[in-house]
Formats: structure tokens, sequence, C-alpha cells
């Protein structure tokens, strides 16, 4: 087996007092989808923005396709270039057109020539079925809209490794399943994924994994099959009714050890 | 029917509602012509008319207060805007920086700049740098001196304003900047730094007018007489021909550039609400 795409080892993260994460061990091969589920607060999003190093951890190491992140004199713009991103709230450049929003990119961080920028964009576009946006502003996309040219922005880079941090979460009811559609052809493609979410059934059809996270640590990594099928812990059970049925939780004094990580 | 029910109702006794509003209006108007009345008769219009309104003195000014004097307070004003927007932003990334010494020099300077008269800041220029410095020659003559004064204070405002604008802008937009693998300094200029201009365009444009005002202190720094402005151009000419005439064209001068001005900071205030929303 080649080693893994994604490694991160004994990681920590503290904001202040709040320690978020308390020792995370993880490996994601090439061409896996892992969707990382979890209450919030867990530290699942404060894990995925680690591993590209939007947070810098407090302690422990993180691995990219064989190169070390936590290296202190590795040169982050160039890793990032290699991990693509995808924001719950979508984070596009409101003062540049749908195209330029993927051409300035490639053109600043690449240095790719215009036309050859203007090509990828064009095939990106065409990829997350909005080719007929590519001179429209964001601001008159509907949010589902918006996150497809998100992650068309990222895909236009030739990431070896996505980042999905709450991809629908900020997105009406409705337009979620165009994005799930686009991140289920990319898994299909082989691209490896990292996805934080809520969204089971995504999770259950897509990952090759599922990871459970509470309270800064994994409590179980498995199979969709196994985690959201037959989960083996009682918090795993609990989260999982809760989230499959939230009309039927009870008021309870404490759920588990609340943490109150800053969820983004 | 309830008590509440009771004193819900329209009153039946003294006056409604709707009189009494109709009457605050009515001796809001009342006293305003009263007021205005009063200023017309007090007033003495031909010694008015005489002191401010003399067509042939007005007329004596013309083409100069166009071609001369507006024409050297926007070169005045262009310089030290120009000047000032880029202080501005320097002093505006300091502020920001993660260098402590960086951040202080830039709070100290804003403090002085901003509370310091403009005056005092062209008397400074004009008598302290010369004497503190000899030998040292500002670039430019007046014209550079006049920039550097305008620029030197607009930069204060103009800091405060671009910082207010870059914290504006949200953070996401630097981490996506940051997750596509921009360094820092390329995204503060590629994304952040221009949404941010959008931002700040309406302050900025009152900072114009302001510094368009301030002007008028060049005078101190003692300027040829082609190098007048509006101001020393009027008061020129009101002490030559002992008449207030020339100080009231100057000052509408004035206003034919601010207003226009006003008026365009407001449409740019409007549009960008609408943006945000």
């Amino acid at each position: 087996m080649t080693s893994p795409e994604i490694r991160v080892r004994d990681l920590h993260k503290s904001f202040g007092d709040n320690h978020v994460l308390r020792g995370i061990d993880l490996e994601i091969n090439q061409g896996e989808v892992v969707c990382v589920i979890g209450p919030s607060g867990s530290g699942k999003s404060t894990l995925l923005r680690c591993v590209n190093l939007l947070e810098e951890p407090t302690e422990g190491q993180v691995f990219v396709g064989g190169t070390e992140l936590t290296d202190p004199d590795v040169d982050i713009d160039a890793v990032r270039r290699r991990i693509g991103m995808v924001f719950q709230q979508f984070n596009l450049f409101p003062h540049l057109s749908v195209t330029e929003n993927l051409t300035l990119p490639q053109r600043r961080v690449l240095g790719r020539d215009k036309a050859k920028a203007a090509k990828v964009a064009a095939e990106n576009l065409a990829r997350v079925g909005l080719a007929e946006k590519a001179e429209a502003y964001p601001s008159s996309l509907s949010g589902g809209q918006q996150q497809r040219v998100a992650i068309a922005r990222a895909l236009a880079m030739g990431p070896e490794v996505m980042l999905f941090d709450e991809p629908t979460s900020a997105l009406d009811p409705e337009l979620v399943g165009d994005v799930l559609a686009v991140m289920r052809m990319l898994a299909r493609e082989g691209m490896t994924m990292m996805v934080v979410t809520h969204e089971m059934t995504f999770a259950r059809e897509v990952a090759d994994r599922v990871v459970f996270m509470d309270g800064g640590v994994i409590v179980e990594d498995g199979s969709p099959e196994q985690v959201i099928g037959d989960p083996r812990h009682e918090r795993t059970r609990h989260f999982l009714s809760r989230l499959l049925d939230p009309a039927m939780a009870e008021v309870e004094e404490e759920i588990s050890d609340q943490l109150g990580g800053p969820e983004q | 029917m309830t008590d509440t029910d009771v004193r819900l109702q329209p009153r039946k006794k003294g006056l409604t509602r709707r009189q009494k509003r109709r009457l605050s209006r009515g001796i809001q108007y009342v006293v305003f012509v009263a007021a205005v009345i009063a200023i017309a008769v007090s007033a003495d219009w031909g010694r008015l008319q005489n002191q401010f309104a003399q067509g042939g003195i007005a007329q004596q000014m013309w083409p100069d207060v166009i071609t001369l004097a507006l024409k050297n307070t926007v070169l005045f004003t262009v310089s030290g805007f120009v000047l000032g927007l880029v202080l501005g932003l320097v002093i505006a990334l300091m502020r920001l920086s993660s260098v402590g010494p960086y951040r202080w020099v830039a709070g100290i300077y804003i403090e002085i700049f901003r509370g310091l008269p403009a005056l005092l800041i062209f008397v400074f220029i004009a008598v302290a740098v010369p004497l503190a410095f000899p030998g040292t020659e500002i670039p430019g003559g007046t014209y550079g001196k006049g920039a550097l004064g305008l620029g030197l204070i607009g930069a204060a405002y103009m800091a405060e304003t671009f910082r207010a604008g870059i914290q504006a802008v949200p953070k996401g937009q630097m981490e996506a900047a940051r997750s596509l693998g921009f360094s820092p300094a390329r995204a503060m200029i590629s994304i952040i730094i221009p949404q941010a201009f959008r931002i700040i365009l309406p302050p900025l444009t009152n900072e114009l007018i302001m510094l368009f005002k301030d002007s008028s202190l060049v005078l101190l720094l003692g300027v040829t007489l082609e190098e007048r402005e509006l101001s020393k151009f009027g008061r020129d000419l009101a002490s030559t021909t002992a008449n207030s005439t020339p100080i009231l064209v100057a000052g509408l001068c004035y206003l034919l550039v601010t207003i226009p001005l006003g008026f365009v900071a407001r449409r740019l205030e409007a549009k960008a609400q609408k943006e945000i929303k």
C-alpha cells in the first residue's frame, strides 16, 4: 500500500484555555473519501482547518502528500496549492466575476498565462454545470451556485486533495442536492476528499469511511455501514439519534462533556 | 369592555391626536417664516449688496479666478490627496502589522496629525523645516510644500479610513485567498485592498472635500502671484478693492466643487449600502 495522502499525528489544538483537539490520529489514503461527523464544538472543523494550516496546531504533525505542513520551514503557500478548500460561507471574491474568481488565483499564484487560465476556468465551470454563469458576479448567484463556483475555483488550481468544511450547511434545503451532486462526481473521479458534514445520506452513500468526533477526539472511525448503521459507542448512537430525528430529543442535563470550541 | 379597551378608544373631549399633530406642525412653519421675515427686514440690503455683490469687481476677477485660482486650488488638493492616499495606505498597513514598533509608529503618527490644527502644520513646513534642516529643499517649490502639508494631514485621516475598510472585509476572504496559495502580501493586494477600497470610497470622497478646503492654508507658505489659490486670490483682491465681493466669489468657487463632490459621496454611500444587502 502507498503512503497515505493525508496523515495527522497526535494533533492538539488549544484556543487559550479551550482544548479543542486532544490528540487526533488520522490517515486518509489517495482517492479515499472520508466524512467527519460530530456534534458542534466537537472540533471537526478545527481539525479540517489544521489540515491546510488555516489553524496552527498547538502540537503534533500534519502531512499532506508526504510533505510535513507543521515543519516551520515548509513553504506553506506552495503546499496549499495542492490542497483545495471549500468553506461553509463559500467565500467567493465578491469584487470579481465568476470567471475572474477562477482565473485570478491561477494567474497570481500559479503564474499561468491569461489564455491557459481562462481555458482551465471554463473547463471547471462546465464540470460544476455553471458554464453559462461565467460572466455573472457572485452576488447574483444562489447559494448553491456560489458553492459550486467555489468548488470550481478550488479545482482550477489542480489540487490533489479537497477539504470541505460543512459545504451545504449555509444552503437552503432545496439547493443542497446540486452541491452534493458535484461532490459525488468528484468522489467518483477518484479525488481524495475530507468532508466535514451533517449530511448523513451523503456520508452513507459516498464516503469510504466515516469518522465520528466528540470532545476533541475521534470516537469512532470505520465504514459508513458500521459507524452510521451500527455504531459501537454510546456517544455516536446518541448523536445519530438526535441528528436523524431531532424532534424526539429530550431535554437533558448534559449531553457529553461540552467543550464549545469555535465551529466555523 | 375592559379598562384598556376604553383607553385605546379615540378621546371624545379636547384635541384628537390628529389635530395635535397638525397644530404642532403649523407652529413649526410659523416660527420658520417669522425667522425668515425678521432676517430679511433687519438686514441692510443696500449695504450688503455694496459690500458683497459688486458686479464690476466680480467681472474684474474673471477669468483669473478660474484659470489661475481655482486651477491652483485643484492642483494643491489633488497632489496632496494622492500623496495622502499613498502615505495613508502605508500607515494603515503598518497599523495592522504584526510587528509592534510599526503599529506604535503608525499610531503615534495618526494621533499627532489628526490632533494638530492644519494651520500649525503649514506653519511648521513653512518655517520650522527650512530652519531645522538648512540647505534641504522640498522638491516642487510651493507646490511640493503644499502637497506635503495636505498629504501629511490627509494621510492621518485616510490611514484610519483604510484600516477600517480593510477590517471590514470579511475574514473568510483572507482565508479563501490563503487556502488557494496566495501569500499574505499577495492576498492583501489582489483580494483585500480592492474590496476595502470600494467600502471606503464614500469616506475618501469626504476627505477629498476636507483637503480641498484646507488647501486655503497654502497661503501661509508664501506664494507668488502665479501660485495663488482661491482664498489668497480672493483676499488679495478684497484688500486692493476694499470690498468683500472677491471673498464671496472665491467662496462660491469652493462650493462649485464641494457640493457636487458631496453629492457624489452620498451617491456612492447609497450604492454601497445597496450592495451590502
